[in-house]
């Protein structure tokens, strides 16, 4: 049975990119502000959920194409690739550094490793959370 | 500040994820898993050795100082149990190659083995109470899929069961420390060690330590073991063999360390309740072993036995009970470890595991039957092997104290273990074989080199108990002198 849902779907185009965004400003606010890698992946991973919800299985794999399973891995090993990072610097483990740059167009920027790590939680974030999402209902 | 104590946590989660991306080389992830494991055991003899000459070590989180960050802390006591695991899961994995299969090697077991050590080192090590109840919930994350995976319908019920009661158990672990916090306001070990001795722990503190001895407890299989039979005798061989060596006894270390560092004032109260759930456990583990009538049941409540023996060397609290009682950790791991492998085994070559429907197994399998025997003998404590010097020392600590009533308990309880497994050995292995040489189905090669590195390593602590005995006695000193322990972290 197909359901009408153009209103859904309508709204859903709009409205997927601000909750995107949203997660995209959380995600690099965090480490100093509320935000960071966690709840800057919940809110990303509830705007593919939200895509895979209104849209079906097939289109959303067509536009992204990633096994969510290794994205989850990929996130594990950048978190952990960060924090064993530090050990070959002889500093303790999980040690995290920053420091000012200063780019032609765009001026002075802080850059951080945290940033890394955090990717890395995101990424894991994402991973978990859509697979599980998936998974769940595949079942029927 | 030592960088590596932290690898035996964080080299096994690396290489399971990696492993998750090789899911289709079945070579490849056989291999890496198993140097990944070698690698850690080698890591974690360098640490044990280190701390002999250095002292215990620290490892402070992004250089956080404690009390406010998190850190790892390594003693005599949590090296030996993480080279202890770390061994016994490389020569796990040596005969999961040859047993486990193609259907769960593509499931990701080697990554969900790797996730589960990775969990159970973590709870070694860590110096933070919180941090323990993240490391226990990677390890149990990671067993939960184990018992499951291959998805039999005993599997499937059981596991229910087995994820329902540590559900529940880690809820009670959260609310524990939920009150500790509150009183306390610290979750480092030592700190907590330190505000508990200002404040003589008094009853409300006494009361927040009974229950984490009921969270352990559930864990540990100390008299709370209704889950374990069942849970323990479902999922394939080696997975079994992995939780009866690993799983009871990360709850045995945070009994023993919670007891000995964080709540030891008020003995009176907590090792008498400790040395009367230690005693029933005996009873019941005995009953059900006296009362079982496969092999299997027989060997998971040979492991509740070990849990209630070992927990009276920490009832009865001196410094050679917890020396015997490390003695006795360590060779109920190795032990327990090789027993449910040979008990897998038995049920692979015969397709039975009822006892009294086989017979002459050593006729055709030999080498099998004489390691199965060496294991029983280890087990009830006969002296050349592990067992012996762990007995010893408990008895001993259990006649200083005058704690008769828990030494004739230990005592009759090795006797039953005896018996137990006497009469697999005389029904299963003794006799007449129906089977002809010719017919008998193969051993795996795989299998017997894990057999018989296990039955060396449990000959090594056993004759070898003088060489290991340094490392022995300076985990129970740091144990019995909690200041050791606190210093090195606070004043650091």
């Amino acid at each position: 049975m197909k359901i009408n849902d153009v209103i859904l779907r309508t709204v859903v185009k709009g409205v997927v990119f601000i909750i995107l965004t949203l997660g995209v400003y959380l995600f690099f606010s965090g480490h100093n502000a509320p935000g960071g890698g966690f709840i800057g992946g919940l809110v990303l991973g509830s705007g593919i959920v939200l895509l895979y919800i209104t849209y079906d299985l097939e289109t959303v794999h067509r536009k992204m194409p990633f096994d969510f399973k290794k994205v989850a891995g990929l996130g594990v090993l950048l978190a952990t690739g960060s924090a064993i990072g530090a050990i070959f610097f002889d500093a303790p483990f999980l040690s995290q550094t920053d420091a000012y740059f200063t780019f032609p167009v765009i001026g002075e920027k802080h850059l951080t490793t945290v940033t890394i790590f955090e990717a890395g939680v995101a990424l894991t974030v994402i991973g978990t959370l859509v697979t599980i999402i998936l998974s769940i209902s595949e079942d029927e | 500040m030592n960088n590596l104590l932290v690898l035996p946590l964080i080299i096994p989660i690396i290489t399971a994820v990696i492993l998750v991306f090789l899911r289709e080389q079945v070579i490849l992830q056989r291999i890496i898993s198993i140097v990944t494991m070698v690698f850690i055991s080698i890591i974690s003899f360098l640490l044990l050795n280190t701390v002999q000459t250095e002292g215990i070590l620290r490892l402070d989180f992004s250089g956080w100082l404690p009390p406010f960050g998190i850190l790892f802390v390594g003693d005599s006591f949590s090296i030996i149990l993480v080279l202890t695991a770390s061994i016994i899961t490389s020569i796990c994995l040596l005969y999961a190659f040859s047993t486990i299969g193609d259907r769960h090697e593509k499931m990701f077991f080697y990554p969900f083995v790797l996730f589960l050590i990775a969990g159970v080192n973590g709870s070694f090590l860590t110096g933070d109470i919180f941090n323990l109840f993240v490391c226990f919930e990677v390890m149990l994350l990671a067993s939960y899929v184990l018992v499951a995976l291959g998805g039999r319908k005993k599997q499937l019920r059981e596991s229910l069961k087995y994820v329902l009661i540590n559900v529940v158990a880690s809820w009670m672990f959260l609310i524990a420390l939920a009150f500790l916090y509150g009183t306390v306001k610290t979750l480092n070990m030592a700190h907590i060690a330190v505000r508990v001795a200002e404040a003589g722990q008094d009853p409300l503190l006494t009361t927040v330590a009974i229950l984490f001895l009921v969270v352990f407890s559930l864990k540990a299989g100390l008299l709370l073991f209704f889950w374990l039979p069942g849970s323990y005798s479902v999922p394939p061989t080696v997975v079994q063999a992995l939780f009866a060596a690993l799983l009871t006894k990360v709850g045995i270390y945070a009994l023993i360390r919670t007891f000995t560092l964080m709540f030891p004032l008020n003995q009176d109260v907590t090792h008498t309740i400790i040395g009367v759930m230690a005693g029933i456990t005996l009873i019941a583990g005995c009953m059900g072993a006296l009362a079982g009538r496969d092999i299997y049941t027989i060997a998971t409540y040979n492991v509740i036995i070990g849990v209630g023996f070992i927990l009276i060397g920490l009832a009865v609290g001196t410094e050679a009970s917890l020396t015997g009682a490390i003695y006795y950790l360590i060779h109920d791991m190795l032990a327990k470890a090789l027993l449910f492998l040979l008990v897998g085994m038995v049920f692979f070559v015969s397709g039975e595991s009822i006892v009294k429907k086989m017979n002459g197994l050593i006729q055709n399998y030999p080498l099998f039957g004489w390691i199965y025997f060496l294991v029983m003998l280890a087990l009830a404590g006969i002296p050349p092997l592990s067992g012996f010097m762990g007995k010893v020392l408990i008895g001993q600590g259990a006649i200083e104290t005058g704690s008769y009533v828990l030494l004739a308990l230990s005592f009759a309880s090795s006797i039953i273990v005896l018996y137990s497994l006497l009469r697999i050995f005389l029904a299963s292995f003794f006799g007449e074989s129906t089977i002809s040489f010719e017919d008998r189905k193969p051993i795996p090669k795989g299998a017997y080199l894990a057999f018989v590195l296990l039955a060396i390593s449990i000959v090594y602590v056993g004759v070898g108990a003088e060489s290991i005995a340094i490392y022995v006695k300076d985990a129970a000193r740091t144990l019995m002198n909690p200041s050791i322990y606190i210093d090195a972290i606070l004043k650091g």
